[in-house]
Parts: C-alpha cells; structure tokens; sequence
C-alpha cells in the first residue's frame, strides 16, 4: 500500500513539474486599455519575457515589468517587439504590464510568452548521477535544437500574420474606396446638372428680357 | 485511507496549476487566441480565485464560482462550450488549421461588474499536450526511447506547422493577387465613368441650352 501510494504521488508530483514553466498567450487590448500578467517567480530563476504586437494601429505598445517591491525594473514606450531576461533577485509576484493608453481606436492584437526557469528535463532522465552517454547527449541537443526551431517558427507566424492581416485590410480598404467613390463620381455629375439646371430656370421676366 | 491519501496529492496535483495569472472582473470575458495547425491538441489549465474583502487578497479556493469556457474554430464554429468548476482543465483538438478563440467568463448571474476575479492560466499546444511521465510508465521506456518519443511528437508538430505555413502564404498571395485586381478594375472603370459622365453632362446641357435658346 506505502510503495503503490509513493508511486502515485511521484507520478502527479511529475505531472505537477511538467505543467507549469512556460507560457504563451496571444490576446487583444482594447485602445485605452492597460492589462497586466502576474507569476510568482522564486529568487535566482532567469526568466524571460517576450512580446510582439501582431496587428492594430502602428503596431506599437508600452511594456512594463515591475518587481515584487512595486519597482519598475523595465520600461519601453511604444515598442513593435522586444524581450527582457533577468534573474530574480528576490522571491514574489513579477508583473508584466501592457498599455494601450496612447491610442484612441485602434485595438491591438499582443503576442506574450513568459518563460521561468528552464526547462525541466523528462521524467526519468533527471536522476542521472553519472555523466551522460554521447547517444543521451546529442539526442539532448537535438531537442534544445528542435525548441529553437520551434521558437523561429512562431516568430515567422507572427511576421506573416502581421503582413497578411495589413494585406487583407489593404484589399477591403481598396474595394470600399472604389465603390465610395465611383457613386460619389454619378452623385456629384448629376447633381451639377441638375444645380445649373435650376440657376437658368426661374422664370423671372426682367432675366428674360435681359437675355 | 487510501482514497484519503489519494484525494490528497490530487488536491496537490490541482493546486500547483498555478503559473501565470491575470485579474479580470466577475462579468468580463477574457479571450485569448491560438492560431494552430489542424490535428493539434491544446490542453489548458485554469483556476479561479474569488477576491475577498475582509482579508483584501483572494481566497485560496472559492468552490462557487464556476468557469465558462468556449472555443471557437476559424469558421466561427463553437468546438466546445461547457461551463468547468472553478479549477479544472479543458481539452480539444483542431480539426481546421486556422485561429482558434478561446473565451473564458465566470458564469455569475451579474449584470454589472462585481467583484474581481483571479485567474490562473496555463495553456499548452501539441507536443507540450505530451504527458511523458504516463507515457513512460505505461510502455515501459528507457530515458532514450522516451527521448525518442519526444524528439518524433516535436518534428511532427513541426511538419504540420510548416504545412499550415504554406497554406497561408498561399492565402496571402491570393489576397494580394486580388488587390492588384482590385486595383486595376477601379482604374479602368473610373476613368470609362469619368468620360461617360462628362461626355453626358455637356450633351445634357447643350441640349438644355438650346432648348431655353441662349446657345
């Protein structure tokens, strides 16, 4: 019964590990919006905190990171894309801010990803005492390689999603454009007409007999 | 005894699902955006925090509140719409390559705001679904042969996101494509409509003049 209850709270202990160190969100501030993620982060882990604005107005944001002691320990004004890696000095709750205030109506559309700590290894792999074999180690590498493959592939999705969504709004703007004015082109032809019209038609006698 | 120590360390389990969290207000909608190749498992863990006015800070563990979770496809089709408690975990796959909204509201009977909410979020797509401890456990792995498994889940992950990368340069070509149409039938025609009109305005109004004889 003790072995069977140690094995199960080994494996949700591991299931524990292995959900929480990494976070990707993609979300949308509203103009005039500030809105803030929080993690409680333990003193001495290097997190790094990553973002990209995808579409929305000139595709700029403000960042801020506030330490546990209220202290801005980083800020950047109007920014398209940045990201800050710090060590944590002291344990609490970190903030990441972003704001929108400065703008009026356009909504952005925000990429964050907020790494802490690094990766914990597989389950099993940890205990290692000894030194890795050459066939552990260079499948360790091929992993860290694959992460760095899949890390410039979202960043290539966001590049083209900002440039597709711009080219899509491009199109509308143009279709709308078109038509707005081809009517605006008969409204005002017409309406000339019909205006001059109206200046030679009054049928005052002394005009007649001027002309 | 046992279901005691058990129920225990799932309480455990359930409580270190805190990561990342955000405040939002009891009858707010939060929406976050997942755009996914199709086939891809996304699995995400939530827990819900009501704030407390008496101590100031937010309760441990409010069990009324419960979390209304919906998932929309690309098409703006529901894929899962099901109210969770106030922790739990919510779970789908894409069947549609595309972006995928997922919305979570707390299911307060409110009509304005109420009090705040703290909402622990924690979201994983593809290959971060794996639960390789179980998977380890159930097949019996070596480290390396769970390695493996791993190595295979990521390159798949990353072949479909490359065909899903294809599949929207595509629609961003046509896009363009289109606009340069666009563009080309707007000249063309509003220069024919220009002409046309003018060339109707002047017969119009010597027709007219001629008619009121000042011509």
């Amino acid at each position: 019964m003790n072995s069977y209850q140690s094995v199960i709270s080994l494996f949700f202990f591991l299931l524990c590990i292995s959900v929480s160190l990494s976070v990707e969100l993609t979300f949308e501030l509203p103009d005039n919006a500030r809105e803030c993620f929080y993690e409680e982060i333990e003193s001495g882990t290097d997190f790094t905190v990553e973002f990209q604005v995808v579409t929305g107005g000139h595709y700029d944001i403000d960042f801020e990171l506030i330490a546990p002691n209220k202290e801005v320990l980083y800020r950047e004004v109007k920014k398209q894309y940045d990201s800050f890696s710090k060590k944590a000095d002291v344990r609490g709750v970190y903030a990441a801010c972003f704001s929108n205030e400065f703008s009026t109506f356009s909504h952005k559309l925000v990429y964050v990803d907020w790494q802490v700590g690094t990766e914990d290894p597989l389950p099993g792999l940890g205990e290692h005492l000894t030194a890795m074999t050459q066939m552990e180690s260079s499948s360790h590498s091929l992993h860290e390689n694959l992460n760095k493959v899949v890390d410039y592939q979202t960043h290539h999705r966001l590049r083209e999603s900002q440039g597709r969504k711009r080219a899509e709004d491009l199109n509308e703007r143009v279709f709308l454009w078109a038509v707005g004015e081809t009517i605006a082109i008969i409204v005002i032809g017409i309406g000339q007409v019909v205006i001059l019209r109206n200046f030679f038609s009054e049928k005052k006698p002394s005009q007649m007999m001027f002309s | 005894m046992q279901f005691l120590g058990i129920s225990v360390i799932f309480v455990i389990y359930l409580s270190c699902v805190s990561g990342l969290y955000f405040h939002i207000a009891e009858t707010e909608r939060k929406c976050f955006i997942e755009e996914i190749p199709d086939e891809t498992m996304v699995i995400g863990n939530y827990k819900v925090q009501l704030y407390d006015p008496r101590t100031g800070g937010f309760m441990p563990s409010s069990p009324g509140i419960g979390m209304h979770v919906e998932v929309k496809d690309p098409d703006d089709k529901v894929v899962l719409s099901r109210v969770y408690s106030s922790e739990g975990r919510f779970t789908f796959t894409s069947h549609t390559p595309g972006e995928h909204i997922i919305c979570l509201y707390s299911n307060s009977t409110k009509w304005f705001s109420g009090t705040q909410l703290r909402v622990h979020l924690d979201i994983h797509v593809g290959e971060q679904t794996m639960d390789y401890a179980g998977i380890a456990q159930k097949e019996k792995l070596t480290e390396l042969q769970l390695r493996v498994r791993q190595l295979l889940a990521q390159v798949d992950q990353i072949n479909k996101e490359q065909n899903y990368q294809r599949i929207r340069e595509e629609r961003f070509r046509q896009t363009s494509e289109s606009t340069n149409q666009r563009v080309l039938w707007w000249s063309l025609t509003q220069t024919a409509i220009l002409l046309v009109m003018g060339a109707w305005q002047m017969r119009h109004l010597k027709k007219f003049f001629e008619a009121k004889k000042l011509v």
